[in-house]
């Protein structure tokens, strides 16, 4: 069994009109036994800027500290939040640096940056980044993510229709992985405000 | 001395912190990832006043279709660019590496960027990581000394050439270029050409597909034509697409966090009053 597949996980982002949404599942497994039903995978860096890892969950901690702790770095040095792109350039970074003993996450990073432009990008567990317009997905939900995401998305989606879109992807694609599910976290991020829910889903 | 900077970012290189305890976890039977590769199709050709550079615009990981138009044109200076094949955060960071120390020699020498400084940075790298580094490249470039094109291996290994393909669609593309190269090709042939081997492997290799992408240099002069021709396009979109009733989603709880506006400190234009 894939490393990668101990834990289990689902991560989405999605671009919307002047907002992102980032949703991941709830979680927590040691292979197919379920540890907690509650658990946290999308990081918060700044009021904009968030960060999901799937994969292995601690190192998904770990990874986590070290870039809370980089960006504290950061902003004492520049007296300014991190963009998005300076962010993901970072992650990709710290992670292509243990290329030959990686950490086995793999980062979804989704943020507004200047002018509230919504950015979101996905990594491979070595950091290498690929940029999207529409969507990006991980863990090990992300096969049946790709094909939900790409029959529901629509650009420019207001916030509202957005959090329908992205639920309903995330929920579907759980629902075809034995090893992520019990319902889900859903962020959508507009200049004003953050609007965070949890979603019901089977328990199953 | 105690070593308190253990988390402080590092000056370069790898760190093999980690390798210790995933060569643990592979012991106790548990696999590794794969890593995301280009599967690629790539090529390059020289062509009367220079170097015409093309790729295909797939990324995949192991079957699934992770990125359907990435960009694996790199930009090395100004008058050089370079095609890469392999893993993905290779190409990406052997290329990032050479690209910022030929921008810090521009700085120091003040002269334009030779093709053969590219070359020789690239494969001292690759040769000195043994093939672990695993990117394979196609590097072009015009310099004083004329148009030149180059193959880089994984390993080190390096071929100077008037056309050449690498990746997984590499057979299919020089099936073209074995075809159809001559010598004094015009800059129209040239990327024709290299659009149709591109073609040839996004159509017959299974690693490569969606997009073309194409490079020109010639002296004095580089465009990037990103998605030259875009073959494939999506097909299966209904106009109105999927719609959802809102307020449909099983919602457990609901937290809205206002964000307030930071201010923005003006720095006053004129800054000397102070300095008195």
């Amino acid at each position: 069994m894939s490393i990668f597949e101990y834990n289990g996980s689902a991560v989405v982002a999605m671009v919307g009109k002047n907002c992102f949404a980032i949703a991941s599942d709830r979680r927590l497994g040691v292979n197919l036994q379920t540890i907690a039903t509650d658990f946290q995978r999308i990081y918060k860096i700044h009021d904009k800027l968030y960060i999901g890892l799937s994969g292995l969950a601690t190192d998904a901690q770990t990874l986590y500290q070290r870039l809370v702790f980089r960006h504290k770095l950061y902003q004492l040095r520049e007296e300014r939040d991190m963009r998005p792109e300076t962010f993901a350039s970072l992650v990709s970074a710290i992670l292509y640096e243990k290329r030959f003993g990686p950490y086995f996450c793999q980062p979804v990073i989704a943020g507004l940056g200047d002018d509230n432009k919504p950015f979101i990008c996905t990594m491979d567990c070595i950091g290498a980044k690929e940029l999207a317009k529409d969507f990006v997905v991980s863990g090990t939900a992300s096969e049946s993510l790709y094909g939900a995401c790409e029959s529901m998305f629509k650009p420019d989606l207001e916030p509202d229709e957005l959090f329908e879109v992205v639920s309903q992807a995330l929920l579907a694609s759980v629902d075809r992985d034995c090893l992520s599910g019990w319902g889900g976290h859903v962020l959508i991020v507009t200049p004003t405000e953050v609007l965070e829910r949890t979603l019901k889903g089977r328990m199953d | 001395m105690a070593k308190v900077d253990a988390d402080l970012p590092l000056k370069g290189g790898f760190s093999f912190d980690l390798c210790r305890r995933n060569e643990m976890l592979v012991k106790k039977g548990a696999t590794l990832p794969g890593f995301r590769k280009t599967g690629t199709t790539i090529v390059g050709l020289v062509f009367q006043d220079g170097v015409v550079l093309g790729a295909d615009t797939r990324a995949t990981e192991g079957p699934i279709v992770a990125d359907k138009n990435c960009e694996k044109i790199h930009y090395m200076a100004p008058n050089i660019y370079c095609c890469g094949a392999g893993t993905a955060a290779d190409t990406e960071a052997v290329t990032d590496m050479v690209s910022s120390q030929l921008q810090l020699h521009r700085y120091a020498t003040g002269r334009e960027s030779r093709v053969v400084t590219a070359l020789t940075l690239l494969k001292s790298h690759l040769f000195s990581y043994q093939g672990y580094v695993s990117a394979a490249l196609v590097l072009g470039g015009v310099d004083v000394t004329g148009p030149h094109l180059h193959t880089v291996y994984p390993h080190g290994s390096t071929d100077t050439l008037p056309f050449a393909t690498m990746g997984s669609g590499s057979l299919a593309a020089m099936a073209v270029f074995e075809s159809k190269y001559r010598e004094g090709l015009t800059r129209e042939e040239g990327i024709s050409l290299v659009a149709e081997a591109i073609c040839s492997g996004i159509f017959n290799d299974l690693g490569s597909g969606s997009n073309v992408d194409v490079c020109v240099i010639t002296k004095g002069k580089t465009e990037y034509l990103r998605n030259h021709l875009l073959p494939n396009p999506r097909t299966y979109v209904s106009s109105k697409g999927y719609s959802f009733v809102k307020g449909h989603t099983e919602v457990l709880s609901t937290k809205i966090i206002p964000l307030t506006q930071k201010e923005k400190v003006e720095v006053a234009a004129e800054g000397d009053a102070m300095e008195e």
